[in-house]
C-alpha cells in the first residue's frame, strides 16, 4: 500500500474513533456540557488534561526546536511543565474549591465586579483563538504533506471534526475523545523513538538511549553530536548560544503564561472531588512527562541523523558532503511543501551544511571552498520527517501523522469548549448588551 | 472551623507552598539555569549533569512535587477535617 493510501487509512481510523466515542458519551445535561457532570475519574481526567494540554507546538514542533537549539531548548521543556506545576498549586485547587464553572465566573464573584468578568471573557477568547490558530495551522501541515491537499482543506475537515464531537459530547465528549487522543499521539511518538534509539545506539528507551553511546563507536551520542555540531561551525548542543540571563527570562515567561491556560485549568472542575483534582493534576503531568522527556531524545538523534545524512564523510574533505543527486526520498518530499531547501552556492553539486553566519568560521570555511550554507531545514518537520530520516516503514509515518493531528484536535476542542462556555456563561446576552449599551450610553452623554 | 484553626490550616498550607516552590525553583532556575555550567563538569554516563536536570532531570522532579503536594495537602485536609469524603 502506498503511503498516501496507509495515510488515509490511519487518520481516518482515528476520526472514526473520535466520533463514535462523542456519540457514545454524549452529554445529556448542563453539568454534562461544561463540567462532564463531575464525574470523569482522575486517571481519565489526567489522560484527557495531557491531551488537551500537548499541542500541535509540543508533538510537532518542540523536538525539532531542541535539535536546532540544544540546551537553549531546553526552555521549552522546564517552561512549560514548569508552568504546570504553578497551575497545579497555585490556581487549580483553588478554583475548584470556589465551584464554579469557568475562569470569568470566579474572577466576577470573588472582585465582585462585572466588568472584571468582561476582561476576563475578552483576555479568554483573545488568548484561545491565537492559540487555536496555531492547532489549526499544525493540521494544515500535516494534511499538506500527507494527504498532499491544500492546507485550507485540511483546516476545513479538521474543523467539521472537531465541531461535530464538540456540539454533541461537550465537555463529557471532548474529554473520553481526548483519552483516545492521548494514546494515539504518545504511541504515535515513542515508537518511532524506540525504532530510532534501538538504530542509534542499541538502547530502546529513547530516554536513556539520549545519554549512551552511539552503536560501536565507543563515543556517547551527546559528545558526538557535540563534536560534529561545532566541527561545521554551530553552537555547541549541550552548551547552547543563548545567555544565561535570556534563559531564565524565556523560562519564566513560558512558565507564567502556562499557568493561565484557561482550558487546562476548567479541567480540574470535571473530577468528583478536590483530592482528585490534585490526583489528577499530578496524573497529566506524567503522562505529558512521557512525550516531554522523549522529545529531548527524539531532536539529539534528529540532529544526529540529519547531520550524517548530509555529512557522511569528514568534515572539509572534497568528497565529504552528500552529492544533490543522491539526496534520500524524504528531502525531495519535503521540498515539494518548501519546507526543506537546497540551494548549491558553490556549484560542487554536493550539500554543504554549517552555520555561516558564525564569523569566527568564516576562514575556515572558505579553506573548504564552501560559500555559503545549502541546506535550509524548517524546524517544525523534524518530528514529522523523523521516520522518514530514519527510513522507518510506512505505517510509522502514517501513525505520526495521525498523532499530530490528534494534538491538535484535542487541543483545539478543549480551547473551543472553554470559550463557548465562557461566552455562554457569562450570559453572552447581557455581556454584549453591557458592552453595547454602556458605549452607547457614552456617546449619547 | 474556628478562626485560629482557619488560620492555622492556611499558614500550613503556605508552608507546604513555600516548600514545594523552594524545589521548584532549585531544580529549574538553580540546577537547570544558574548552576548549569558548573554541574555540567559532573558526568553522569552519557550526560553533562546540568544539561540533564534542563532536559530531564527537572520534569521528573515536577511530577513527583505535584504527588507529594497532593498527599500533603490530603493530610492537611484530613486533619483540619475539611475533607470532602
Amino acid at each position: 500500500m502506498t503511503l498516501q493510501a496507509l495515510t488515509y487509512l490511519v487518520v481516518g481510523g482515528s476520526f472514526v474513533l473520535y466520533i463514535v466515542i462523542a456519540i457514545w458519551s454524549r452529554a445529556h445535561n448542563t453539568g454534562d456540557f461544561y463540567i462532564a457532570g463531575k464525574t470523569v475519574s482522575p486517571l481519565a481526567n489526567g489522560m484527557a488534561t495531557a491531551a488537551d494540554w500537548m499541542s500541535a507546538a509540543s508533538f510537532i514542533s518542540m523536538a525539532g526546536l531542541i535539535a536546532f537549539q540544544g540546551y537553549d531548548g531546553s526552555v521549552y521543556l522546564m517552561g512549560w511543565t514548569g508552568g504546570y506545576v504553578l497551575l497545579a498549586l497555585f490556581l487549580a485547587p483553588y478554583l475548584r474549591k470556589f465551584g464554579k464553572f469557568t475562569v470569568p465566573e470566579f474572577i466576577a464573584e470573588r472582585y465582585y465586579s462585572k466588568t472584571a468578568r468582561i476582561v476576563a471573557v475578552i483576555c479568554l477568547i483573545f488568548v484561545s483563538f491565537t492559540y487555536v490558530a496555531g492547532q489549526m495551522r499544525g493540521v494544515g501541515i500535516v494534511f499538506s504533506r500527507f494527504l498532499e491537499v491544500d492546507v485550507e482543506v485540511g483546516l476545513i475537515v479538521g474543523m467539521a471534526i472537531v465541531f461535530f464531537y464538540a456540539v454533541l459530547g461537550g465537555m463529557k465528549g471532548i474529554t473520553y475523545t481526548q483519552v483516545a487522543q492521548y494514546c494515539v499521539l504518545i504511541f504515535a511518538y515513542t515508537v518511532p523513538a524506540i525504532f530510532i534509539a534501538l538504530q542509534i545506539t542499541g538502547n530502546a528507551i529513547p530516554q536513556l538511549a539520549f545519554g549512551s553511546e552511539v552503536s560501536g563507536s565507543g563515543v556517547g551520542l551527546l559528545d558526538k553530536l557535540d563534536e560534529i555540531v561545532t566541527s561545521l561551525g554551530f553552537s555547541q548542543y549541550t552548551d547552547g548560544s543563548k545567555s544565561t540571563i535570556d534563559v531564565f527570562c524565556i523560562t519564566l515567561a513560558l512558565m507564567v503564561g502556562t499557568a493561565g491556560l484557561p482550558h487546562i485549568i476548567v479541567r480540574f472542575f470535571t473530577v468528583p472531588k478536590v483530592r482528585d483534582a490534585r490526583a489528577s493534576a499530578g496524573y497529566a503531568l506524567f503522562f505529558i512527562a512521557i512525550l516531554y522527556t522523549t522529545a529531548p531524545a527524539v531532536g539529539a538523534m534528529a540532529r544526529y541523523n540529519l547531520l550524517n545524512t548530509v555529512q557522511p564523510g569528514p568534515v572539509g574533505a572534497a568528497d565529504g558532503n552528500l552529492l544533490i543527486d543522491s539526496r534520500p526520498d524524504w528531502m525531495r518530499n519535503w521540498e515539494r511543501t518548501g519546507l526543506v531547501r537546497i540551494d548549491d552556492r558553490n556549484g560542487d553539486g554536493r550539500i554543504q551544511y554549517y552555520e555561516d553566519k558564525n564569523v569566527a568560521f568564516q576562514g575556515t570555511a572558505d579553506s573548504y571552498g564552501w560559500q555559503g550554507n545549502e541546506l535550509t531545514v524548517d524546524r517544525d518537520i523534524m518530528v514529522l520527517a523523523n521516520p522518514e530520516i530514519a527510513g522507518l516503514p510506512n505505517w510509522v509515518i502514517a501513525l505520526v501523522a495521525a498523532g499530530a493531528i490528534a494534538a491538535a484536535l484535542s487541543t483545539a476542542a478543549g480551547l473551543l469548549l472553554v470559550i463557548s462556555a465562557s461566552i455562554r456563561r457569562a450570559g453572552s446576552p447581557r455581556l454584549w448588551h453591557l458592552l453595547l449599551v454602556s458605549r452607547r450610553h457614552r456617546c449619547s452623554r | 472551623m474556628s478562626p485560629e484553626n482557619r488560620a492555622a490550616y492556611w499558614r500550613a498550607n503556605l508552608r507546604l507552598l513555600l516548600a514545594c516552590m523552594l524545589v521548584w525553583f532549585t531544580c529549574s532556575y538553580g540546577f537547570g539555569i544558574l548552576l548549569v555550567d558548573q554541574l555540567n563538569a559532573i558526568r553522569i554516563g552519557g550526560f553533562r549533569l546540568g544539561f540533564w536536570f534542563a532536559q530531564q532531570g527537572s520534569i521528573y522532579i515536577f511530577i513527583l512535587l505535584i504527588f507529594f503536594y497532593a498527599w500533603r495537602m490530603n493530610h492537611l485536609d484530613q486533619k483540619f477535617d475539611v475533607h470532602e469524603d
